[in-house]
């Protein structure tokens, strides 16, 4: 029995965690590209620079694309709650359900009645309509970051309720929403989602480059990026340790396991590698810096840090401790390559090969950083699922083991495909953009001839026209010798839309 | 019962009203998208992109009511939620699988590589499909009270097919309306064709209800409660007549009454819904709890009963606004 259920606890658990970390890849993306969008779009608007319209043509795609599988894997979320952690509801619904009904009601349906307007409206309504569309959109996902996160943040350091007969009951809603996490973990979240979409486009935006598409459009898209970055990581760095010394304050336990100290001790040194072992209760082959974690946790060196020895419960050591390892460490490569990348480009000279490769290779490190961050802080609240009030194991479903074991295989092998296949069409859609640089896409629509997005370009439609029969051809095989001509001479086209403006 | 002028006594079954409401939007709304997708697979390569033009700009609005819906149970009555959805757990993981099956292959079969297309497209139709049953089957095992017997699952099984013929039947009707031409002719075929097995599925629940339990009965083969109802029934076989008729002689030349068959099919919809709200009231699930057992505490309830009244009707008129800017026959999707 007791087997059984542990079971159906771990399964449950990872099920969860494999769906949402999923999910969070998506939303990620969409709650800071919504805003990148915009401001192509209003620079579009102010400017008549067809280089914006190309850009903004792109990311829309990539936009759409991720807020689908955002959308269809937040759903799966929504019915987990119920089926895999009935407890949770049972104990804290009268906290959590009012938060996620404003969610709804608020964010998700602003969000997604105003996507249709915003990807496909650009012909039926005014160039104002859609723009204000596009804000919306954009507002949309950031209030649903905001409702989500005040609830996880209040899972993490609960406020504003008192528990009567087992079920906790709001007496504060401004102590709910602005729990003594919340602002730090919602400023860490949303920098972490403008640090991944800026790698995301000068990642993506160095591919093309590096294959020989240095149309305009390309050429803002990387720097937009770069330079986003570059302001964003100091930023981060900033919010990353302000809500360190929060955790410490609420969460002691969690730093202890993130800084892999085990005992209570004035000057602690900060770990710079070690394998955390629970048995010894020490780290294997520690490296560490004598004093550090001191000095920045407690800002002195003498100040005292609580070891996990000193707690009667404590999260799992390992996980914690390598996945914050592996969020700083992206973060200090961020901060190394979005810096010299920025340095590099001043004053719109090239990037080295090298160095958009290395862009290259970054495009999707927000993710991981993202994911290890999300590790570290919900592993880290372990054995809880909401500090202080309800264990995770008090909360799972008495669902049987093997139909959890189904559907997890059931979701596992969904989701790695539809990865692959994510990353493969956000690679191809970048490729497919290549013959359209720069060229002014829309023909006149019932919007006028204004154009919703602008100007009639110097450009004859030629190449565009020439570009789909290319990407048609037989098998749909990658860059024929026809798309990369009309890709050259979509590229010199913006060039020319450039130097105009 | 307790005392319908207080607030506790009131807000459970407010909520109840609000819950099914978004449901049976979500039913009609996402109903003719999962339809379209159903009825992809006889379609030519020309006119499924006309079709998932068609549903393009609404089907993810379409899809929020259902988190609504399931997000109501979720909120308002927590203990149902865990009851309900726990006896669900295998269709609707299955319909979970089905609308992400669908929602990511409306995507991915236009920007993935053009020789894969089939392949999604075969996705997008899938999805729909299993969506679309799973929804039946858990209607069915909804109505029968989570009965484990074989004659029980068959039942669901039944209104599972019952389903997903109601969901062609309205996305042939929105076909009707947002299409021209040939894609226009096969749309009227395909509602004629799935106009009965929906029909027999509405029959089957209306039977299966008053069977399962003996207060359903009463309620409804008493007098005078009879009198009151029998408009329910009657209306959805005028209903049912008219589509029927209306049908016969789609698609006009001048387009005339396009959007009778939709309309009228969404009206039997709704009259299905009623039907199945007074047998279920006030019961959550059948005799075993009611929206009061279930529900949050009230001041949880208050909160989001607050939001509802002011932001429901804004969500309303936005939608109704998306809705009249893609007004009109569907044109091919374009992202500029």
């Amino acid at each position: 029995m007791v087997d059984a259920a542990l079971n159906t606890l771990l399964l449950s658990r990872i099920q969860f965690a494999a769906n949402i970390s999923f999910h969070i890849l998506f939303p990620t993306i969409t709650i800071a590209l919504g805003w990148v969008l915009l401001y192509f779009r209003l620079r579009a608007n102010h400017s008549g620079d067809p280089k914006w319209t190309a850009a903004y043509g792109l990311w829309v795609k990539v936009f759409a694309l991720t807020f689908a599988l955002g959308v269809v894997s937040g759903i799966t979320m929504s019915f987990q709650f119920g089926t895999n952690w009935p407890g949770f509801m049972n104990t804290v619904g009268n906290v959590a359900g009012p938060l996620l009904a404003y969610e709804v009601l608020t964010a998700f349906f602003l969000e997604a009645s105003f996507l249709g307007i915003m990807l496909f409206g650009m012909q039926r309504v005014s160039r104002r309509v859609h723009t204000f569309a596009t804000f919306l959109v954009a507002f949309g996902t950031t209030l649903s970051a905001f409702w989500i996160l005040a609830l996880n943040s209040w899972m993490h350091t609960p406020a504003g309720f008192e528990m009567i007969d087992g079920e906790a009951h709001v007496t504060s809603w401004w102590q709910v929403v602005f729990n003594p996490s919340f602002p730090y973990r919602l400023t860490h979240m949303l920098l972490a989602s403008g640090l991944t979409a800026a790698f995301l486009l000068a990642g993506l935006s160095a591919w093309r480059w590096l294959r020989g598409h240095r149309g305009a459009d390309v050429r803002v898209a990387l720097s937009t990026g770069v330079r986003l970055a570059a302001v964003l990581v100091p930023l981060q760095i900033l919010a990353g340790d302000l809500h360190g010394l929060n955790t410490l304050e609420h969460q002691p336990a969690k730093i202890a396991a993130m800084e892999g100290i085990w005992e209570t001790q004035r000057q602690a040194p900060a770990v710079i590698f070690g394998l955390p072992n629970e048995r010894t209760r020490s780290n294997d082959y520690e490296v560490s810096i004598p004093g550090l974690a001191s000095l920045y946790l407690g800002h002195s060196l003498d100040a005292e840090i609580k070891g996990l020895n000193d707690f009667a419960q404590h999260p799992p050591v390992a996980p914690v401790f390598h996945a914050f390892r592996v969020m700083v460490g992206i973060g200090v490569a961020m901060l190394a390559v979005s810096w010299l990348a920025a340095w590099r480009s001043r004053r719109g000279r090239e990037l080295p090969r090298w160095l958009l490769r290395v862009l290259v290779g970054m495009t999707f490190s927000g993710w991981v950083a993202v994911l290890a961050g999300w590790y570290v802080t919900e592993i880290g609240r372990q054995p809880w699922l909401v500090t202080g009030v309800l264990t995770t194991a008090q909360a799972v479903a008495a669902v049987p083991a093997p139909m959890v074991a189904s559907t997890l295989t059931m979701w596992l092998s969904m989701y790695v495909l539809l990865l692959m296949a994510y990353v493969a069409v956000v690679f191809r859609l970048a490729r497919k953009a290549d013959s359209q640089d720069g060229a002014p896409t829309s023909p006149a629509g019932p919007a006028g001839p204004a154009g919703p997005l602008g100007r009639p370009g110097p450009v004859s439609p030629a190449p565009r026209r020439r570009a789909p029969a290319g990407h048609q051809a037989p098998g749909g095989l990658v860059p024929t010798a026809r798309t990369r001509a009309a890709g050259a001479a979509g590229a010199f086209a913006s060039l020319d839309g450039g130097s105009r403006a | 019962m307790p005392d319908l002028s207080q607030p506790a006594g009131w807000l459970p079954l407010a909520f109840m009203g609000l819950m099914g409401a978004a449901l049976l939007a979500y039913v009609v709304l996402d109903g003719y998208d999962l339809g379209v997708g159903i009825l992809m697979r006889r379609a030519d390569a020309g006119q499924r992109d006309r079709m998932v033009a068609s549903i393009g700009p609404f089907w993810d609005a379409n899809e929020t009511w259902l988190v609504l819906g399931v997000g109501l149970l979720l909120v308002a009555f927590p203990k149902a939620h865990g009851v309900i959805l726990g006896e669900l757990y295998l269709p609707a993981t299955l319909m979970l699988v089905g609308l992400v099956l669908r929602g990511v292959a409306f995507d991915f079969r236009t920007k993935a590589h053009a020789g894969h297309r089939p392949w999604w497209d075969r996705a997008f139709y899938a999805g729909s499909l299993l969506a679309a049953f799973a929804q039946g089957v858990m209607l069915g095992r909804y109505v029968t009270g989570f009965d484990d017997g074989l004659l029980a699952w068959g039942f669901a099984a039944f209104v599972g097919a019952a389903v997903v013929a109601g969901y062609a039947l309205l996305g042939a009707g929105w076909l009707l309306m947002k299409t021209e031409g040939a894609l226009q002719q096969r749309a009227a075929a395909w509602a004629r064709g799935s106009l009965r097995l929906t029909l027999a599925g509405i029959a089957a629940i209306s039977i299966a209800t008053p069977l399962v339990s003996q207060r359903i009965f009463d309620k409804w083969f008493s007098f005078p409660n009879l009198l009151f109802l029998a408009p329910v029934p009657l209306l959805t076989v005028l209903l049912a007549a008219l589509v029927w008729l209306a049908l016969r002689h789609q698609p006009r030349t001048d387009d005339r009454f396009c959007w009778v068959p939709f309309a009228g099919t969404t009206g039997i919809f709704v009259l299905a819904f009623l039907g199945l709200a007074y047998s279920m009231l006030p019961y959550l699930v059948v005799d075993r709890l009611t929206a009061w057992q279930a529900a949050a505490s009230t001041e949880a309830l208050w909160v989001i009963f607050l939001g509802a009244v002011v932001v429901l009707p804004m969500i309303a008129a936005y939608s109704a606004w998306a809705y009249w800017i893609f007004r009109g026959k569907a044109r091919d999707l374009s992202y500029s």
